[in-house]
């Protein structure tokens, strides 16, 4: 079968399970749609956390960005793994054993206050639409690349997908599909993986090839990687071009933006038990490594490949994924030297993103309009998104891994995309509705509303999906800035401390906040020109500003609550029980 | 009612124990091995991987996950010694 033939197939299977686990568990109560009747056993809570958790972002993006990054590319894999120990340790049993259904409703009872509930449902829904636009993209790449379709119908098949078993089931419905997305998307990351670390190191662990010699010679595959990204100019594969200071500061806000992202929050409050919680991270941690220390190794592959593989070849005899990915507009090439061969080293090409001419060039090439940037000789341009799925091609796999692999992205893609949407439309039939505008409703009547914002939310995000806002790659930094600077504080002293009050907690939630948001926005948005690092905060740059946002979150709270007076008993009761286990 | 008082108190002063020590760990196989002490560690080398650059892609994961079990197993035997001294109040 061809490629595409087997792409459908498998898209195609994995869909229609979807679709039968959605019929299968129906949401019958709030309990259901919010918390799937807090039922879900540790192992399948940890996959399902797993599956919400990766996201298109990891799947399709993290390892071509660590490809390109090199050990810069570090404080992703540790960035996002190790806020998984701050979950464990410091919210998930606590947060388990208040036993509500959402993180608004966390604040706004600790903090007693309508007032810390709006804000966090603002700051809630401001996260997860973000999110949500990078996982449209994912989508929409797929199915553009793999199964040629226009983007556009492909966003309106995953939303319908999605709409089937968020809607229909809720949180019990998009657990036991997020169980079975984890076993496409680990299985069709760690076929390909493993296939090439076999062919480059002979080595079938890809956490171990990646640290051994090449097949026919006694170099090791990152000396090799370090010596011909140095020769073509680039940083060492293995050394960090970053300050320390900014690194240390963009790990550390995306391990407390981890820990402070509600979709994956409320993932543990599904589990029977406080000491099933704390087991449920684990093994979620356990399951998101499985991919996240793969990456890695698939970075170094992929970079050494395809290096190898299009480095001073004539463009007539270039691969055929090269001409595939630059059809789509994700490669393009403009021979500044008009020798009509690929010559690939560091700098941009060209100026921006491509734009091309309807003509083709003397060599067969998509003409790239764009002026060639004259200060280095790399001619071409390439997406780093498409890494993970141009990987299988470049390394000259089998159809059907390929097939699996855009499977699992669309797996990786949906599954977050389905967390997120729960969130938004349970902060909004729960906490605003029921819990501040319209007390008086009936438990059916909240379920129907918790369905109606799932079908709006969705068809916000189809949207995002069809009209990409050219803003989304920017605005990742502010979901992780922002639930640091934001959540992780409140949450924290919410359980840790008791004397933290409602003053303390709004005046440092909106502290954190607002200076998180005014960097970000004034580098990222107002002067992208001043986005260097002369001009940063302590040569911090806007990635890793929500960390220092997050101290000012502690500073200001404190302070206020020092100076205003204690919470009323009936809170500090609340914090003793959530502190004891059952 | 003291008792019980006296009981939470203790439990959750050896909660806070466990936490702050698997916490100083955590911080130093990430932004210590990972990151600070990187470049240092780079010196030595484990197969073809530079000690500090495998710390960041690869050790301090692998240490995450340590972290967390050993929490869940600590827990569980603080969890299990409290319900006991709670019978037999």
């Amino acid at each position: 079968m061809e490629v595409q033939e087997l792409t459908y197939l498998f898209v195609g299977l994995s869909f229609a399970v979807y679709i039968g686990i959605a019929i299968w568990s129906r949401a019958e109560s709030t309990n259901d749609f919010y918390v799937a009747g807090k039922g879900v056993h540790p192992v399948a809570n940890g996959m399902a956390t797993a599956a919400d958790w990766m996201s298109a972002a990891s799947f399709l993006s993290m390892a071509g960005l660590i490809a390109f990054l090199g050990k810069d590319g570090s404080v992703y894999l540790m960035g996002w793994t190790g806020g998984y120990v701050l979950l464990a340790l410091f919210l998930a049993p606590y947060l388990r054993k208040f036993g509500k259904f959402t993180v608004p409703d966390f604040i706004g009872e600790r903090y007693y206050s309508s007032f810390a509930r709006k804000v966090a449902v603002l700051c809630l829904i401001f996260i997860s639409f973000t999110y949500i636009a990078g996982q449209m993209r994912g989508v929409g790449i797929v199915f553009s690349r793999f199964l040629e379709v226009d983007i556009n119908t492909g966003v309106v098949i995953g939303m319908g997908i999605v709409f089937f078993y968020a809607v229909l089931g809720g949180m019990k419905g998009i657990t036991y599909t997020q169980v079975a997305q984890y076993c496409v998307l680990i299985f069709a990351y760690l076929v390909p993986a493993i296939f090439i670390s076999i062919l480059m190191t002979g080595n079938p662990v890809p956490q171990l090839g990646f640290g051994s010699t090449l097949v026919d010679s006694p170099v090791y595959l990152l000396d090799k990687l370090d010596q011909v990204t140095v020769d073509l100019g680039f940083n060492e594969y293995t050394q960090n071009s970053k300050s320390v200071i900014d690194i240390f500061c963009i790990t550390a806000a995306l391990m407390f933006g981890t820990a402070g992202l509600p979709h994956v929050i409320v993932r543990f409050f599904t589990v029977p038990t406080v000491a099933d919680a704390r087991k449920s991270a684990g093994y979620a941690l356990i399951f998101i490594a499985l991919l996240y220390t793969t990456a890695p190794a698939v970075s170094a592959f992929a970079r050494m490949n395809l290096i190898d593989s299009i480095q001073d070849k004539e463009y007539s005899s270039a691969p055929s994924w090269f001409k595939n990915w630059e059809e789509i507009g994700l490669i393009a090439w403009k021979d500044k030297n008009l020798d009509g061969a690929i010559r690939y080293s560091s700098g941009d090409a060209v100026k921006g993103r491509p734009v091309y001419d309807t003509e083709r060039g003397p060599s067969g090439e998509r003409i790239v309009l764009n002026s060639p940037n004259s200060d280095n000789e790399n001619e071409v341009y390439i997406d780093r998104d498409i890494i993970v799925l141009a990987n299988p091609e470049i390394a000259e796999l089998p159809g059907w891994v390929i097939a699996l692999v855009a499977a699992g992205g669309l797996a990786a893609a949906l599954s977050t995309a389905a967390g997120l949407l729960l969130v938004i439309s349970s902060s909004i039939s729960h906490d605003l509705l029921k819990k501040t505008y319209m007390p008086k409703i009936t438990e059916r009547q909240e379920l129907f509303f918790a369905r109606v914002s799932a079908a709006v939310a969705i068809a916000i995000a189809g949207l995002f999906g069809i009209y990409p806002p050219a803003f989304v790659a920017q605005v990742v930094a502010f979901a992780f800035g922002l639930a640091a600077a934001t959540f992780f504080p409140v949450l924290f002293m919410g359980i840790f401390s008791k004397r933290l009050n409602k003053e303390g907690a709004i005046a440092g939630m909106l502290v954190g906040l607002i200076f998180t948001a005014t960097y970000i926005i004034f580098f990222k948005f107002l002067y992208v020109d001043l986005n260097t690092s002369e001009n940063w905060l302590m040569s911090i740059s806007p990635e890793g500003i929500g960390f220092i946002g997050m101290i000012l979150n502690f500073v200001v709270a404190i302070l206020v609550s020092s100076a205003t007076k204690p919470p009323p008993q009936e809170v500090l009761d609340m914090v003793e029980m959530i502190r004891q286990p059952e | 009612m003291n008792k019980e008082l006296e009981r939470n108190k203790s439990y959750w002063r050896a909660n806070l124990k466990i936490v702050s020590w698997l916490m100083v760990v955590w911080f130093f196989c990430s932004f210590g091995f990972g990151i600070i002490f990187s470049d240092t560690l780079d010196q030595y080398r484990v197969g073809g991987f530079k000690l500090g650059f495998w710390f960041a892609q690869q050790g301090s994961i692998y240490i995450f996950i340590v972290l967390v079990f050993v929490y869940v197993h600590l827990m569980n035997k603080l969890d299990r010694k409290y319900a006991k001294i709670e019978e037999k109040d």
